[in-house]
C-alpha cells in the first residue's frame, strides 16, 4: 500500500502488474485451490495478454497475480536470462509493475520459467512460476476432455504407463526426455510442463512454491513446498535423468544440464550449462571449463554478456 | 466318456452371473428395447439376433453399462459382494468392473483399440490399469496373448492400423481377455470380415470361450455365428424378445413367424 501512496514507479497507464484487481483476485482464488489440491488442474478465466499464446501468457498471469511492489523478479527461458522471451517478459513487468528484476536465482522472490528449474536449489519463500503449453499429461493418449477429467477424478492412470511402455518397446528405454509425467502427493498425475526430465527430481520436496499456468488451455495447478513428486516408471525400467560425458565448456560443471552449442561450420561445438546465471556465477568464482580460453567460446560468452548488460541499462 | 463330458458341462454352482429384469430403453418416441428379462449363467453364451433396428445393440449397450435403462434392472454377480445392480454402483466401481471382469468386443476394431499404440501396448493397457508396473511381465503376457489369438509375435510392436481387419479383431479379443474377464460382450464380432476369416475367428472365439469358461453375450444378425457360438438364443424384433430358447431348438424348430422368416431367409449354398 505504501508504494501506491508514493509516486507509482510503474507506467500508470496500466493497473499495477497489468491485470485489473478483479482478475488477479480470480486467479489468486484458483491458485489457492491449486495449492490445496496438489497437482489438480484448476480451470480459470484466462485473459488475453499482450503477447501470443505459447509465449508464456499463463505464466505471466500467475506472476501478475502473485507479485507485489517489493518483489524481485527473475525470468528464464530454457535456463537463460538473456533470450528473447525472458528479456521481453522481464521488461514487461518492469514497465507495468515497476518491480526490481534480477538474474541471480538467490536474489529473486518470484521466478518465472520456461522449460527449466534453476540449478541452484530454491529456498523457502521463493515462488517458481512455470509457463505451461499443455497441462493435460493424458492428452496425447486420450483426446476427450470429459474422459481425462474422469480419469483424474478416479485416479485411473494406467494409460500413462501405456505411453512409457510404448517408449520402451520402440527404443529399449523410456525415451521421454521432457514433460515427463509425475505423480504429485501420491494422487494426481501431472505434466511438469516441458522441463527436461533432468529437472524432475528437483520438484520433489522443493522448499519453494511451484505454480503452473497454462494460458491457452486456461488451467492452473501447483505443488506446495515439501510435497512428494515422483516420476512415473516401471519396476524393471526405473526413472533416470540425462547425463553427459562432458563437463560444461565454460565453467567445468559436471552436475548441470548442458546445451549443445554449434560454434562454426567445421563441426566445432561445445556443451555449456543451460542455466546462464549458474554458469556465470561459477566462472566468477574461478571455475574454468576446458574451452573457457577458446576465442569462439569466449565470443559466445561475451555476446550473452552484452545483451544482458544492454537489458540492464534500459 | 459320457460321464466325463457330463461332469465338465455341469457347473457346480448355479448362481447366475447376470440377471436382467424388465429392461427398457427408448429414445423419445423411438423404442430401443422393451421389457427384456433373462438370466445368464457362468460360462454360458447367449446370442441375440434380429434385423437391423430391432434393438440388439441398444440392449447390449444397456447390459454392458454403456447406456442406462429407463426402467428395469441389470444385476451382476460381483466377486466380493454377490448380485448387485450395476447402475447402483459408483461410477469408479462400474468403470473398474468394465475393465477387469468384463470385456467388450466392438464391431469396429477402431472403437475398441488404440490405433496409435502398438499391439503389445494395447494388450498391456488393462494390465497397467489394474496396477501392473513390471515391463518385462507385461510384455511377456502380451506376447502370450498374441499367440493365443494366433497373431505373429513379430508384430507385437506394430501399430494396429497396419493390421488387416481380421487381425485387428483378434487383437481386440486378446486385449479384452488379458485380465481374465468372466463375461464378454460382443457386438457383431465378425461384421465386415470375409467368410474364411470369419470362420477362423469364430473357431478361435469358440475355443477361447470354452477353454477359459467365459460367459458371453453375442449380438449379431448372422445366424451362422450364433449356431456356432451360442448355447441359448434370443430373437428380437421391434425392441421385444419374440422367441428364446436353446440355439438348436430355436433355429431348427422356430415357432414365432418372425423367427421362421429369419431362418428361412438364410441362403443355402
Amino acid at each position: 500500500m505504501n508504494a501506491a501512496a508514493e509516486k507509482a514507479s510503474w507506467d500508470e497507464a496500466y493497473n499495477f502488474a497489468y491485470l485489473d484487481e478483479q482478475t488477479k483476485r480470480m486467479i489468486r482464488r484458483a491458485l489457492l485451490k491449486a495449492v490445496a489440491i496438489p497437482g489438480y488442474q484448476v480451470p480459470f478465466g484466462g485473459r488475453e495478454m499482450p503477447l501470443a499464446y505459447g509465449w508464456g501468457t499463463g505464466g505471466m498471469q500467475v506472476t501478475a497475480s502473485v507479485i507485489g511492489p517489493s518483489d524481485t523478479l527473475k525470468v528464464i527461458d530454457q535456463g537463460a536470462d538473456d533470450t528473447t522471451n525472458a528479456v521481453s517478459i522481464r521488461r514487461f513487468f518492469k514497465r507495468v509493475a515497476g518491480i526490481a528484476t534480477t538474474e541471480a536465482t538467490e536474489e529473486a522472490s518470484v521466478i518465472q520459467t520456461r522449460h527449466r528449474i534453476p540449478e541452484k536449489p530454491l529456498k523457502e519463500g521463493q515462488v517458481l512460476v512455470y509457463q505451461v503449453p499443455q497441462p493435460e499429461p493424458l492428452r496425447k493418449l486420450e483426446p476427450r476432455e470429459t474422459e481425462t477429467r474422469k480419469m483424474h477424478g478416479y485416479a485411473e492412470y494406467g494409460l500413462m504407463h501405456v505411453r512409457l511402455y510404448e517408449d520402451i518397446s520402440r527404443f529399449g528405454h523410456i525415451a521421454t526426455t521432457y514433460s515427463y509425467p509425475v505423480m504429485v502427493n501420491g494422487r494426481y498425475v501431472m505434466s511438469p510442463s516441458p522441463i527436461p526430465k533432468f529437472d524432475n527430481p528437483k520438484m520433489e520436496n522443493n522448499q519453494a512454491i511451484q505454480l503452473f499456468g497454462a494460458g491457452r488451455e486456461k488451467r492452473i495447478y501447483a505443488i506446495p513446498p515439501y510435497t512428494s513428486v515422483k516420476s512415473l516408471d516401471f519396476e524393471d525400467h526405473p526413472f533416470e535423468v540425462q547425463r553427459w560425458p562432458q563437463a560444461c565448456a565454460l565453467c567445468g560443471a559436471r552436475d548441470s544440464y548442458l546445451d549443445e552449442v554449434v560454434l562454426d561450420d567445421k563441426g566445432g561445438r561445445m556443451f555449456v550449462c543451460s542455466d546462464t546465471h549458474f554458469c556465470a556465477d561459477r566462472q566468477e568464482k574461478g571455475h574454468r571449463g576446458p574451452m573457457a580460453a577458446d576465442p569462439a567460446a569466449g565470443a559466445f560468452a561475451r555476446s550473452s554478456d552484452t545483451s544482458a548488460r544492454k537489458e540492464g541499462e534500459r | 466318456m459320457s460321464a466325463l463330458m457330463l461332469s465338465e458341462t455341469v457347473t457346480p454352482k448355479r448362481q447366475p452371473l447376470m440377471r436382467a429384469t424388465g429392461v427398457s430403453k427408448s429414445y423419445g418416441e423411438t423404442i430401443g428395447c422393451l421389457d427384456v428379462s433373462f438370466t445368464l449363467n457362468p460360462g454360458e453364451v447367449i446370442g441375440i439376433v434380429g434385423e437391423s433396428g430391432s434393438g440388439k445393440s441398444t440392449l447390449l449397450n444397456v447390459l454392458s453399462a454403456q447406456l442406462s435403462p429407463d426402467i428395469g434392472t441389470v444385476e451382476y454377480d460381483l466377486r466380493h459382494k454377490g448380485m448387485s445392480d450395476i447402475f447402483r454402483l459408483s461410477e469408479p466401481d462400474r468403470r473398474r468392473l468394465m475393465r477387469t471382469d468384463w470385456g467388450i468386443v466392438h464391431q469396429n476394431p477402431r472403437d475398441g483399440l488404440r490405433m496409435d499404440v502398438s499391439a503389445g501396448g494395447n494388450v498391456g493397457e488393462r494390465l497397467m490399469a489394474i496396477g501392473a508396473r513390471h515391463y518385462g511381465e507385461i510384455r511377456a503376457e502380451g506376447l502370450d496373448w498374441l499367440a493365443k489369438v494366433e497373431l505373429n509375435a513379430s508384430r507385437v510392436d506394430d501399430k494396429p492400423r497396419t493390421f488387416s481387419g481380421g487381425m485387428q479383431q483378434r487383437l481386440q479379443i486378446a486385449r479384452n481377455l488379458v485380465t481374465r474377464p468372466r463375461l464378454i460382450f460382443m457386438d457383431e464380432p465378425t461384421g465386415g470380415l470375409d467368410v474364411s476369416v470369419q470362420a477362423r475367428l469364430l473357431d478361435l472365439l469358440r475355443g477361447l470361450v470354452r477353454e477359459l469358461g467365459i460367459a458371453a453375450i453375442v449380438v449379431t444378425h448372422d445366424l451362422a455365428v450364433v449356431r456356432l457360438l451360442a448355447d441359448r438364443l434370443m430373437v428380437m424384433r421391434h425392441g421385444r424378445v419374440v422367441e428364446e430358447g436353446l440355439t438348436d431348438q430355436v433355429l431348427d424348430d422356430p415357432h414365432h413367424p418372425y423367427t421362421q422368416l429369419l431362418v428361412s431367409s438364410v441362403l443355402q449354398v
